[in-house]
């Protein structure tokens, strides 16, 4: 019977060590409750979303401050994505986002650069100013083909 | 129709013949194994209740297989992540290592490398273990004092690789990014930060359920199949040893064609 215990114990300790495992993995790495659990949503419309994915980066001078919830076509025009901006986080009304490229070839990702206003957006609310991404083709073809009349 | 003997047969009529064989022989063994399995499952709950039997399998398959695990896990984060190295530094795109070493871990290594390893330390055993019983007559024995052997000896070794497997898998991917963290921090110099922060951002949480679905399905295959394969052992010394070759080839193709399976309905 004393081996039995001994047994049982050693069970239970490495059952243990598999569930801590377990939740490392889900709270450090799986980020469950962190990004994208949490958090308000802001909306914001693109000529072009040039890449830009449902769970790409948005970033404020430099630092990830959300994830774009979903991207989608309105009015069969433009396109409109819903970004979850992380709790805590104020953006000014006259707030600028615009898509970029991390590095050369890297991901697309939202950059917001604040404006002067005092006020904060309201969750739901719209960010006016966009730019959208820069057409690497489209500038190519202006260039080569503004020369000739 | 009685005259036709198999001499005056074609050697393509027998071949074809031989294989419809095989195939009704497999189908067959899937129906027997699958209904052993179930019959014993439904016994959970059946008084007297085998807590103890399930604490003892838990640590013979469990407990047992830590080792093997932490060292396979330890090992094939080394390489991962030294193999990664020199591929990403082609690219000049190093900071990716933690993702690449932790993905190909979480999604697949982890859960089909683990399960092998549980195949040829613990399946083995099971079948072995089960082929003896009945050589030795072990299983009528218990039937002779009223334990049902279903309840006794299958059935807590199911439960226990269903709920081992996990456990040791997400042991395996613990380890295996720690180790992979050793080696490319450490020895390669890649950006400590960019490790794990790369790892967190691209993981997503579909790939650690989809690890761990894995990992509990590979499990209960793994004890159906050694426990089936023990129980209908042919009651000989070759029998018995042919069963357990049987059960670890079985159990290390069917992980691979349902890992296929599963991957291919988590992407």
């Amino acid at each position: 019977m004393q081996a039995y215990r001994k047994t049982e114990m050693t069970v239970g300790v490495f059952v243990f060590i598999g569930l801590v495992a377990i939740a490392w993995l889900a709270i450090k790495v799986g980020q469950i409750g962190g990004i994208g659990a949490s958090g308000y949503t802001l909306t914001a419309n693109f000529k072009d979303a040039g890449g830009v994915r449902k769970g790409s980066d948005i970033m404020l001078a430099g630092v990830v401050i959300g994830r774009v919830d979903d991207v989608v076509l309105t009015d069969n025009d433009h396109a409109t994505m819903i970004l979850r901006i992380n709790d805590g986080v104020e953006i000014t009304e006259d707030a600028f986002a615009s898509v970029r490229t991390k590095g050369i070839i890297g991901d697309r990702y939202i950059r917001i650069s604040q404006g002067m206003e005092e006020t904060p957006l309201e969750a739901g609310s719209e960010i006016e100013e966009t730019e959208s991404a820069i057409n690497i083709e489209d500038l190519i073809s202006k260039y080569i083909f503004s020369g000739k009349e | 129709m009685s005259e036709i003997s198999t001499t005056t047969q074609s050697g393509i009529a027998t071949f074809f013949g031989r294989m419809g064989r095989y195939a009704m022989r497999g189908i067959e063994h899937l129906g027997d194994g699958t209904r052993l399995a179930f019959h014993a499952l439904s016994l959970l709950f059946a008084k007297p209740w085998q807590g103890k039997h399930f604490v003892i399998q838990l640590y013979a398959l469990g407990v047992g297989s830590l080792a093997i695990i932490v060292i396979t896990g330890a090992f094939t984060g080394m390489v991962l992540a030294l193999q990664g190295y020199y591929t990403l530094a082609k690219f000049g795109s190093e900071s990716l290592l933690g993702a690449g070493v932790g993905m190909s871990i979480i999604r697949e290594l982890g859960p089909v490398l683990g399960a092998f390893m549980i195949i040829g330390r613990a399946g083995s055993s099971i079948t072995a273990e089960i082929g003896i019983m009945r050589v030795t007559e072990q299983t009528d024995a218990l039937e002779m004092m009223a334990v049902n052997p279903m309840q006794r000896i299958i059935l807590p070794r199911i439960i226990a690789t269903t709920l081992a497997v996990p456990l040791l898998v997400s042991i395996f991917d613990v380890v295996g990014i720690g180790a992979g963290y050793i080696v490319g921090v450490e020895l390669l110099g890649v950006n400590p930060g960019a490790y794990m922060a790369e790892l967190v951002a691209k993981l997503e949480m579909i790939d650690l359920n989809g690890g761990w679905v894995k990992a509990v399905v590979f499990g209960f295959m793994i004890g159906t199949i050694c426990t089936y394969m023990g129980y209908r052992a042919q009651p000989t010394t070759e029998g018995v040893a042919k069963a357990t070759t049987q059960a670890v080839v079985i159990a290390s193709v069917s992980v691979l064609i349902i890992d296929y399976i599963l991957t291919s309905f988590f992407l």
